[in-house]
């Protein structure tokens, strides 16, 4: 029998909607692949085993009606522990809300369930979505699928981990300042940060709220794009989202597979192959380029002076909101409530909450976002971040005037060893020196894999690279066509797909 | 030695003011990394930002009302389900005063 954990999504819905296979078989087939797998991998919090084989028979039985919602009918997915969902544990990794049940679900979430599919669980993460290893998840780490002692990146490292150890087809994840793209790129798939405000924030828990971008993780391409179509558009309940049509970019993914990319403008970005790029990333992506070429585009290379200002302005942004969105953890509502004892105050019962539900990432942040803020130092930290946020949005508007989509490495690095995160932050931080622009100036950016790097610690075998695009505004379909385009040549040059070239779990 | 930005007695401030209790242990460890962490972010000071206006968000902000109409809100059982303490329908918090 097929392995129905190795097929696409895209041929799984259509093999789900003529009755080739059942959504019921393919839930299950995941849910024993995670009972596999996922004690080495740590990719989910949370799975629902029960709930997804009952949704996965809805959706065979409307299948059946002939009534099927979307291409996606019967599909699983994996959802990233930020997303709240009705009834069912959500966490965005912190013993703050361990055990919470919430009363509602998120917009994407609910959008993803009328497309028909079919929630396997919660997926790991760093800890409010604060981190690039997963290493700040409280409940433990996630081990990236091509090596177990490497990260998968983060803070969707459990969403990218589950799609690359094929426990899921495909996942959400939310990208604030890289973080569906960079562990996207770690662990060898798509991932993809939609225009912002295209995809809703309602119910999602705020980290940076005008950062903040749900978006879509898969295996190819194709799939990101149908995932992609199927979670976004205007939602009245979030006041930062776009009354604007989403592109085609289900089309435009599959124009790039099949059409190519002759006389498409692309601009490489030389202020994001920097310092700290890592040889073998750097050759992968001058391949990647010279592919480009070879595909018909015009590639020139652009500068952007702001872009090297962008990770000191997300790091004055994020954390300013933050130390804002994160006061709500006060032990009175929901979460966590420590020291209750009858005779401390409710402030007291609030430190001493706060002190034992969130970890170190998160209380550096707040107190460098409290810090941010306050008199005396907003002018010199707070405004300054929200100029060169400015100068960063007109150099992108600058370039696109030149070229139509631009590019560089995702990460400069590949997948790093596991228990490095915590000992020196700013070298962390730094990291995201290539993903930070797209988040500030709110356009869209997909990374896709390019190949394989040696590993520079040489513990294993080579490690997966990725390539951004980045597009202007509310020109997602932009991104796919490139990615689609790529992708389709990498594919004919290897005989098969990227992740085939992963080792066997 | 880069000037001093951030002291031991500032981080024990800052964590009181987001209502933070840390330890002395955490103080230590933060004072040092936030120090290194500001001192790169400070670089921002470099940009010359004639011209440009601040902005707080990437798209165009507008005031997002609805019609004022009552509509279904959340379960009350179930919202208060989840609640660290609840009594009399509401949520049960611990004193607010110091002092008796």
């Amino acid at each position: 029998m097929t392995d129905l954990t190795r097929m696409t999504a895209s041929e799984l819905g259509a093999m789900i909607a003529s009755g080739e296979t059942s959504s019921v078989e393919v839930t299950r087939a995941h849910l024993d692949r995670i009972e596999k797998v996922d004690d080495e991998i740590g990719a989910y919090l949370h799975v629902s085993a029960e709930r997804a084989l009952a949704a996965a028979k809805a959706a065979d039985d409307t299948v059946r009606t002939g009534k099927a919602p979307s291409p996606l009918a019967g599909v699983p997915i994996a959802v990233k522990d930020a997303f709240v969902t009705r009834g069912v544990p959500t966490t965005a990794g912190s013993r703050m809300l361990e055990g919470w049940l919430p009363p509602y679900e998120s917009t994407v979430t609910t959008r993803l369930a009328e497309a028909g599919m079919v929630k396997l669980g919660k997926a790991n993460m760093d800890e409010f979505a604060m981190g690039s290893t997963n290493e700040n998840s409280a409940f433990g780490p996630v081990a990236n699928p091509w090596n177990p002692q490497r990260t998968p990146g983060g803070s969707s490292g459990g969403s990218a981990a589950a799609v690359s150890a094929f426990e899921a087809p495909v996942a959400i994840g939310t990208d604030t300042g890289g973080s569906i793209r960079q562990p996207a790129a770690l662990t060898g798939i798509v991932g993809m940060k939609p225009t912002y405000g295209t995809s809703s924030r309602y119910g999602v828990i705020a980290f940076s709220s005008s950062l903040d971008t749900p978006g879509p993780m898969a295996r190819n391409v194709l799939d990101t794009a149908l995932v992609q179509a199927a979670m976004s558009g205007h939602d009245p309940r979030d006041s930062t989202s776009l009354p604007a049509p989403v592109p085609d970019v289900v089309g435009a993914a599959r124009l790039g597979a099949a059409q190519g990319i002759s006389g498409l403008r692309i601009g490489v970005v030389r202020d994001l192959i920097a310092e700290g790029l890592q040889p073998a990333v750097k050759a992968q992506f001058d391949a990647a380029v010279q592919q480009l070429g070879d595909l018909g585009a015009e590639v020139t290379e652009v500068s952007c002076p702001h872009f090297a200002y962008g990770v000191a302005a997300y790091y004055l942004i994020a954390p300013s909101e933050a130390s804002s969105n994160l006061a709500r953890f006060d032990s009175v509502r929901y979460g966590l409530r420590v020291g209750d004892d009858g005779e401390r105050s409710l402030e007291e019962v609030m430190s001493m909450t706060r002190e034992a539900g969130f970890g170190p990432e998160v209380k550096r942040r707040i107190i460098l976002g409290t810090y941010a803020l306050s008199a005396g130092y907003v002018d010199q930290f707070y405004d300054k971040a929200r100029t060169v946020r400015s100068l960063i949005t007109a150099d992108f508007d600058a370039a696109f005037g030149h070229v139509d989509v631009l590019i560089s490495p995702t990460s400069p690095t590949v997948a790093y060893p596991l228990g490095t995160a915590n000992t020196d932050p700013l070298s962390v931080y730094l990291l995201d020196l290539t993903t930070l622009p797209a988040s500030l100036a709110g356009t869209p950016a997909m990374s896709v894999p390019i190949g394989l790097a040696e590993d520079p610690v040489a513990d294993g075998q080579p490690l997966p690279v990725g390539l951004q695009i980045m597009a202007p505004h509310l020109q997602d379909d932009r991104c796919y066509l490139v990615g689609a385009a790529l992708e389709a040549a990498r594919d004919h040059a290897c005989g098969g797909t990227f992740l085939d070239l992963a080792p066997a779990l | 030695m880069a000037e001093e930005k951030i002291s031991r007695e500032e981080v024990a401030h800052l964590a009181h003011l987001a209502r933070l209790e840390v330890t002395d242990e955490e103080i230590d460890t933060f004072a040092v990394q936030l120090e290194s962490i500001l001192e790169n972010v400070a670089k921002i000071a470099e940009v010359s930002d004639a011209g440009a206006t601040p902005s707080s968000h990437n798209v165009t902000m507008t005031n997002v009302t609805r019609p004022d109409v009552v509509t279904a809100s959340l379960d009350r059982d179930e919202v208060l389900a989840q609640a660290p303490a609840a009594e009399q329908d509401r949520f049960r918090v611990p004193r607010i005063l110091d002092e008796e």
